[in-house]
């Protein structure tokens, strides 16, 4: 990956930052924000399913990721805490795969 | 009661970060490279979304699309943590660098706007350390690891997003626009390029808003 292209990505993602606060503090702001706070579950819904199903490949498929994903999802629903939530998961893939 | 989950959260994002650095590692970044995407980017999902389609064998114009798309929902947060920040320019462009999915998160679950905002900049200051670390680690990890994904370094990243949408999922509309986003997302995924589904997802906002219109 090139050093130009880095570059374009930091200033690109900066700028999208830097308009959604600008955006937030304005009358806009206050019509939007009942829609806007609900922005982070619907984006990380899809992130979630993308993440775990994307085989890389052009396709979804089930791997075991998706055994991670499930122990999390237990966990998480237990309130334990976010780091036991993420080593569950990456220990519970691994060991599928083992 | 913040700060234990915002360092705890952290550290988490900092073992996602390791994932980072060995797939950027692979895929034939050098470590400054990858230090300077966790430092200048900093937004995890769009670090990814470049690196696979590095990765996945794709041009460098795809992978910065790809990016820069994901990076487009930081521009909705921004309404969210706004408020927190001093009005002044100067303080909102220079705290706009830190607006991301975590902090948003961590923010938005506080009910007091002053827990919000110490929460977002303990947040902030964990997060961006371990991010890094973790990123330098990774690549360095990258280096020995034959196969990452052995170890389930792929998992870390849908786990992390599992634990922050569970404080959104309190209440109707949420628990909607979360349907709607992985029922979009899903659906469109393959009639799209890498990275759009994740930005459609956006649009399942539009079931939850629908409810609360109807509810009023």
């Amino acid at each position: 990956m090139s050093w130009t292209a880095i570059t374009v990505l930091a200033l690109g993602a900066y700028t999208a930052k830097a308009l959604g606060v600008l955006m937030g503090s304005g009358r806009y702001a206050e019509k939007i924000r009942p829609a806007a706070s609900l922005v982070p579950a619907a984006v990380f819904a899809g992130l979630i399913m993308i993440l775990s199903l994307d085989s890389g490949e052009g396709s979804l498929a089930p791997d075991p990721r998706l055994g991670g994903v499930a122990v999390a999802a237990f966990l998480s629903w237990r309130k334990s805490p976010f780091i036991v939530v993420v080593v569950a998961a990456m220990a519970t893939t691994a060991a599928l795969r083992f | 009661m913040y700060r234990r989950d915002s360092i705890l959260l952290s550290a988490a994002v900092g073992i996602v970060g390791v994932t980072f650095g060995v797939l950027a590692e692979t895929s034939g970044l050098t470590m400054a490279q990858a230090i300077a995407m966790s430092a200048f980017v900093f937004t995890g999902t769009s670090q990814f979304a470049a690196v696979i389609v590095i990765a996945s064998g794709g041009t460098e114009i795809a992978a910065v699309i790809s990016g820069l798309v994901l990076a487009l929902r930081n521009a909705f947060y921004g309404p969210s943590v706004a408020s927190l920040f001093r009005p002044s320019l100067a303080a909102k462009l220079s705290s706009a660098h830190f607006v991301i999915d975590e902090t948003t998160a961590m923010a938005t679950a506080q009910t007091s706007p002053e827990n919000a905002r110490r929460a977002f900049w303990t947040t902030a200051a964990w997060l961006y350390a371990l991010w890094n670390l973790g990123t330098a680690v990774g690549v360095i990890a990258g280096r020995v690891i034959a196969n990452p994904d052995a170890w389930g370094l792929d998992a870390a990243f849908p786990a992390a997003f599992v634990a922050l949408i569970i404080p959104h999922l309190q209440t109707t509309q949420g628990r909607l626009a979360a349907l709607g986003g992985a029922v979009i997302s899903i659906g469109i995924f393959p009639f799209t390029s890498p990275g759009i589904p994740v930005l459609a997802s956006v649009a399942g906002v539009a079931v939850g808003a629908i409810w609360i219109k109807v509810h009023q």
